[in-house]
């Protein structure tokens, strides 16, 4: 049994210039204790599937069609209250700004507390031994001295080991981190990405791993979702995805990743641009910037469809059966 | 062509949310009778009110048309002197539009010059003009607008002083006013000189004003506008404060601050038109402008999308 | 901290300097003080004589201590219309002005933070709307206008309340007169104070309110949502306390501001304090009275200042700059 099922999942946006669909028609599902990542541009729509799961969708947005079902209870759609108490107990999240996730005003102690008495019947020293021991876990030293700190007076590095302690509060089972790295100076990218690998293993805690980039998905996750203008366009294990990538899309990606071995002249694109959302054009929402287009994809949409490799889906009707051709002649 | 800017208009967004908004179209509207009534003022009037050869004092303390004892030659009722209240709103209405309007425009010139050159040059200049303008936004404008009011009653010979009062009066509520659009147009300034258009322009050796003029002006005239529409309808309240109060447009020349100051000596005896439908004209005509200007703000601020 | 609160009471000192030198300037160079002073058929050798008599001849940093001095201890000469030393004048009428201030600062604020904190929480219901409704009213009716209606309605129409004077006055310490321990002092007060505090009371309304709206949207609030904390705890707990730190500066600057306004609301309800006075010197080009007031009003607002200031640096952790920011390994 899956940890999360995503089933046909739609966002839509309604706007003055029309409805604009965010997330159109995506379905996964994450295991217990997997790192999925989910890679993509910047507009893609990777950071609402991640809001969507978790019920923090900001109006005017809302989930349209589709079905989220957590340990097997569907979990879009129920009452305020409900959601509430699977937020931060079940499904946790961190975001990209450590600077602006914590309240400047309350020390880290008192955050810390905060969440962890609001999930569990604690004593207030009980919930404050628990927060030192989270700070030590998340690798914050001299965390008994450093509780009662302001989040100001910690450096960026810090402050996001603060925050992923934060999320680990109440031990939810699925985290969605939405761009944990990208504010970070390289460096400190690498501790944090080894921190949440190491939690991930020790607490069995599955992630969902959404960023633009390719080389932390690289260090973490376990599969790869790759998604364009609102859809997934190819979905299956790391090795796989990076190694033999088979939609076009992905393929493209992975060329344009320069190899600093080898000489090149110039770096390899993808050329144009992903589309804005209400101008995504009919059929396959990649076909105008495909080498591969043919008249069924300016038409019809594709679904994701095996490649060949157990596991790896692409949404590419180059993969169809019918046509009988998965890209590699067979 | 017109009919293709028309229809630019008509698509853009700011259109698309005034005409979404029923209450800012009838702001809008009001606005524009007020205008036209006012300017047009002197047709539309049987005579004028503040001619004492037209007044007959017969005439004085008829009440409206509705009230038993009025006449339709005065719809509103008429004053202590026979003035007919609907004529002197409109008369004084042209006061108030007038002081509003034209003191915004000299705090418009004063605050954007002093704030694009300060933006522009920096350094010692712009604190002195900086600190200058903090200074003042802590006092509220109705001080200094009384501050230099009195200076001026106080320095100017007591002849002069009816003459050029109105004059005195757009300057110390445009005084008062500076500061803001000083401040927003060195901010947007600042912005704008490190754009690389500006080091362009620069580079080929154009003026430094002609710079301002032609390139940093149009980009930073957008919040200036906004803070305009707000300072119209503040500018009229402290006209309409000062005259009240006493130190405002001389008697002769009565804006509907004035107005509301005769009137009030007659509240209690009973004849309450004279001062209540001066206070209504008042309300309005801020109250449009206030409605125009929030829509205004609501539209130009991202955010609030 | 300690240094911090120095160099702001010294700032206070020189802006107060600052205030004195211009209010001296404008009011003994702008006009000539001695024609104010005496009648028309006066001499010219008797105003020769005056002049020299008052040290009007001497250097203007002479004349500029001399003033200093005699404000220091109060002295502003001679009311040209009253005939009386300002010294006697002021202590009659600053109670009164003092009352009224204190009156409408509570109400503005007592009203104005939990309306502004309601309609940023809520902000579809209809008490919302009737609220901002309300307040735009607030911000379009000058404050005579007001006056004025309040008059018409409670005095002429119903005849409930007073429409001018102070009502009954009791001596309480020195010559502190106090109209609040009257019953008719307390009916003399309601309108004036409810009229002054009306502006006021909607700019704090529409500040708090429009702070409570972006505190809402940051990350901190969103990060908190994910945590499942509850709706309480993120109203009142984090939002409220965020935003009512950056609107402190603004609510006291706004508080300060009553004492300028009230110039209006004492002329329209004949209130015997500092306003009406300082107008009726306008009329008369009282130049003692005009630098006297002017003079208080600024010692007013800088004191004002300096506690907004200073209650800042408490509030805000941020600020407190003598605490080291450790900056942690990463």
């Amino acid at each position: 049994m899956s940890l999360l099922d995503v089933e046909h999942l739609r966002v839509e946006f309604p706007t003055r210039h029309g409805v604009l669909v965010a997330v159109d028609d995506v379905s996964f599902s994450i295991d217990e204790g997997e790192v999925l990542g989910v890679v993509g541009e910047s507009g893609a729509g990777k950071s609402i599937t991640g809001l969507a799961i978790i019920g923090l969708l900001e109006r005017p947005g809302r989930i349209a069609r589709g079905t989220i079902r957590f340990e097997a209870q569907k979990i879009n759609g129920l009452p305020k209250e409900a959601m509430r108490r699977i937020r931060g107990a079940k499904i946790g999240a961190i975001f990209q700004d450590p600077l602006t996730s914590l309240n400047p005003l309350y020390t880290i102690g008192r955050q810390l507390v905060e969440t962890i008495t609001t999930h569990n019947d604690l004593t207030l020293s009980q919930a404050r031994g628990r927060a030192i021991d989270l700070l030590n876990e998340v690798g914050i030293s001299a965390a008994d001295r450093r509780i009662d700190s302001y989040p100001h007076e910690f450096s960026g590095g810090m402050r996001q080991r603060v925050v992923v302690a934060l999320a680990l509060c109440a031990n939810p089972r699925l985290i969605i981190a939405d761009e944990p790295t990208t504010a970070l100076d390289v460096s400190i990218q690498a501790q944090i990405i080894a921190l949440l690998k190491r939690l991930c293993r020790d607490h069995r805690t599955a992630i969902i791993l959404i960023t633009h980039d390719m080389g932390v998905i690289a260090e973490m996750a376990d599969r790869v979702a790759v998604m364009y203008a609102g859809r997934f366009t190819e979905i299956g294990p790391l090795r796989d995805v990076i190694k033999s990538p088979k939609h076009p899309y992905t393929v493209g990606l992975m060329n344009s990743i320069p190899i600093i071995s080898h000489e090149i002249e110039e770096l390899p694109h993808i050329n144009g641009s992903m589309p804005r959302l209400h101008e995504i054009p009919p059929g396959c929402a990649f076909n105008p910037r495909c080498s591969r287009a043919v008249e069924r994809c300016r038409v019809e949409r594709p679904d994701f469809m095996p490649t060949g490799n157990p596991g790896q889906m692409a949404s590419c009707w180059v993969f169809d059966k019918e046509i009988g051709n998965d890209g590699n002649g067979r | 062509m017109i009919g293709g800017w028309l229809r630019r208009v008509i698509d853009h967004d700011i259109f698309y949310s005034f005409t979404r908004s029923p209450v800012t179209v009838l702001a809008a509207l009001m606005t524009l009778v007020i205008l036209i009534s006012s300017i047009l003022a002197p047709c539309l009037t049987p005579h004028d009110p503040f001619n004492p050869a037209s007044l007959n004092i017969m005439d004085a303390f008829t009440p409206p048309v509705w009230v038993e004892g009025g006449m339709w030659k005065f719809p509103l009722g008429t004053d202590d002197q026979g003035r007919d209240i609907l004529a002197t709103i409109m008369y004084g209405n042209r006061i108030s539009l007038i002081v509003g309007f034209l003191s915004v425009i000299f705090s418009i010139v004063i605050g954007v010059t002093l704030g694009m050159v300060s933006g522009y040059i920096g350094g010692w200049l712009d604190a002195v003009i900086m600190r200058l303008a903090d200074a003042q936004l802590t006092i509220p404008s109705i001080l200094i607008a009384l501050m230099v009011d009195g200076i001026a009653r106080v320095s100017l010979p007591r002849e002069l002083q009816n003459e050029i009062a109105v004059y005195v009066l757009i300057f110390s509520i445009g005084i008062a006013a500076w500061p803001q659009y000083a401040r927003v147009t060195r901010s947007g300034t600042m912005v704008e000189k490190n754009k690389e258009y500006i080091a362009a322009a620069r580079v080929i050796n154009v003026h430094p004003v002609m710079i301002m003029l032609r390139h940093i002006i149009p980009n930073v005239m957008g919040p200036n506008l906004v803070l305009a529409t707000i300072g119209v309808a503040l500018a009229i309240i402290i006209e309409a404060t000062l005259s009240f109060l006493g130190v405002g447009v001389p008697p002769t020349t009565p804006s509907l601050g004035t107005l509301i100051r005769i009137g009030n000596d007659f509240l209690f005896s009973g004849e309450w038109w004279i001062t209540i439908f001066p206070v209504v004209a008042l309300i309005v005509l801020v109250l449009s402008v206030n409605l125009i200007g929030d829509w205004l703000r609501d539209t130009f601020n991202p955010k609030l999308r | 901290m300690i240094f911090y609160a120095i160099s702001r009471v010294l700032q206070s000192f020189a802006v107060m300097l600052v205030t004195a030198f211009v209010c001296f300037i404008l009011f003994n160079y702008v006009g000539d003080p001695i024609n104010n002073m005496v009648g028309q058929e006066t001499t010219i050798q008797d105003r020769e004589a005056l002049r020299e008599r008052l040290g009007l001849n001497d250097p203007t940093a002479v004349q500029f201590l001399r003033f200093l001095r005699n404000a220091a201890q109060g002295d502003f000469g001679i009311s040209y219309r009253l005939q009386r030393p300002v010294k006697d004048v002021i202590p009659e009428r600053l109670p009164a002005t003092m009352e009224l201030v204190f009156a409408s600062a509570v109400l503005a604020l007592a009203l104005g933070i939990p309306f502004g904190i309601y309609t940023g929480l809520n902000r579809d219901t209809w008490l919302s709307r009737a609220i901002l409704t309300g307040s735009l009213a607030g911000v379009s009716l000058p404050t005579f206008v007001i006056g004025i209606l309040l008059i018409y309605l409670f005095s002429v129409t119903l005849g409930l309340l007073p429409s001018f004077g102070r009502g009954e006055t009791v001596q309480v310490i020195g010559w502190w007169t106090s109209g609040l321990l009257t019953v008719s002092g307390w009916k003399s007060i309601i309108l004036p104070s409810i009229t002054l505090c009306l502006f006021q009371l909607t700019l704090i309304l529409r500040i708090v309110r429009a702070e409570m709206l972006e505190v809402l949207m940051t990350d901190y609030i969103k990060f908190a949502r994910a945590r499942g904390l509850t709706d309480r705890a993120i109203n009142f707990g984090h939002a409220l306390k965020n935003t009512l730190v950056p609107v402190i500066t603004v609510t006291g600057l706004q508080v300060g501001s009553l004492i300028a306004f009230s110039i209006i609301t004492e002329t329209v309800f004949q209130w015997p304090g500092m306003g009406f006075l300082f107008i009726q010197a306008v009329h008369f080009a009282d130049i003692p009275i005009m630098v006297a007031y002017l003079v208080m009003v600024a010692l007013f607002f800088v004191i004002i200042n300096l506690i907004v200031d200073l209650l800042y640096f408490v509030v805000d952790p941020r600020l407190r700059m003598d605490r080291v920011e450790t900056a942690g390994q990463g």
